[in-house]
């Protein structure tokens, strides 16, 4: 039995304050009891202001650190504070508050450490643009090959971390500017298990997405080489 | 190697070397990256004063003229410190995210206990 107070919900957010509140108000209707956590990473808006107002912890980056960092802010803050389960979702309102408690019963029923939310499963991904798509469903089958599972969305930031997984993310080893195809590799071959639930992904609620111009490019290519070097480490089984 | 040039390479060797003292002298250069533009300084002193070893080095890498040697050797050098550098960058940036994020969280325990403390803009 999981009680939501040892839930935290993680929202890192930047530059979101036109967006951030409407999530935070979202989470509370689904998740009334958990404690919410708004990473500002380092926004020159009102993003940490608003979300305040809106009654949740707010932990503010000193300066722009990017979403990786900005999540594992919010994992030590869950392991410092004896959380044992972090759901996380971003503050753009792409990711619907009313799959939180599906989150929960997941984290209830299975032995898995980290439950990610897959916009495939339901077809949502139509709502991705085309380039975005095939680029998630690309490394979707290379990570599936590399862990001989299936995974069908490894750029979904809607995510449940068992404080097994917590553990492991607040070390130095965890260094992922964007903890996508090349996180889930590294916590597949260190031991843990990784299971899929359907979430509808819904629009922006406003604002521009980070991923734009030639980033796509070089987050493909980055993402290769690391899942190539992934592959080269020795496989550490024992980490839970 | 003329003399002329022999001249000019141990004077900027030397120039090197006291340069570098003179910036660790005064704190604006940290001893373990003194010692990279040290060994530096003392190459260039060392080939000027016996350009031989030039020769020898230029013949057992297989390359016609001394000249092309040094410039082979000077950019591998500077290939090997942009490694080294990068190497320290890495370094130095997951200590600064730390950093970072223990300034955070410290701020976010500061501020729950005194909440009139205002925050960084």
């Amino acid at each position: 039995m999981i009680s939501e107070r040892e839930i935290l919900v993680l929202i890192p957010a930047f530059n979101e304050e036109g967006r951030v509140g409407e999530v935070i108000r979202g989470v509370r209707k689904f998740l009334g009891q958990s404690a919410i956590l708004v990473i500002d990473d380092g926004s020159s808006d009102r993003t940490a202001h608003v979300s305040r107002e809106e009654g949740a912890i707010v932990v503010s980056h000193p300066f722009n650190l990017g979403v990786g960092t900005a999540l594992q802010t919010g994992y030590k803050y869950a392991v410092q504070e004896g959380f044992k389960y972090v759901i996380q979702l971003d503050a753009d309102g792409q990711h619907p508050p009313e799959f939180l408690p599906a989150f929960t019963s997941k984290l209830k029923e299975t032995e898995a450490d980290l439950i990610v939310g897959s916009r495939f499963l339901t077809g949502s991904e139509e709502r991705m643009s085309a380039i975005r798509r095939t680029g998630n469903k690309l490394f979707a089958r290379i990570l599936s090959f590399l862990i001989n599972e299936k995974l069908t969305d490894p750029t979904s930031g809607y995510r449940a971390l068992k404080s097994t997984v917590l553990q492991f993310c607040v070390q130095d080893q965890y260094a992922f500017d964007y903890p996508d195809a090349d996180f889930l590799l590294t916590i597949h071959r260190s031991g843990f298990r990784i299971e899929e639930i359907p979430f509808r992904v819904d629009p922006r609620l406003g604002g521009t997405s980070q991923h734009s111009g030639l980033a796509p490019l070089f987050y493909s290519i980055k993402m290769m080489i690391s899942l190539f070097v992934i592959m080269l480490r020795k496989k550490s089984a024992d980490s839970n | 190697m003329t003399e002329r040039l022999q001249i000019f390479v141990i004077v900027l060797g030397l120039l090197i070397f006291f340069g570098i003292i003179e910036l660790v002298r005064r704190r604006k250069l940290r001893e373990e990256y003194s010692f990279i533009w040290l060994i530096t300084g003392f190459f260039f002193v060392l080939f000027a004063l016996w350009s031989d070893i030039l020769l020898v080095l230029s013949e057992f890498v297989g390359i016609a003229l001394p000249v092309n040697t040094l410039f082979f050797m000077a950019l591998i050098f500077i290939f090997l410190l942009c490694l080294y550098f990068s190497l320290r960058i890495s370094a130095l940036t997951t200590q600064v995210k730390n950093l970072a994020q223990e300034l955070a969280l410290l701020q976010n325990q500061t501020n729950a206990m005194h909440p009139k403390i205002p925050t960084v803009p």
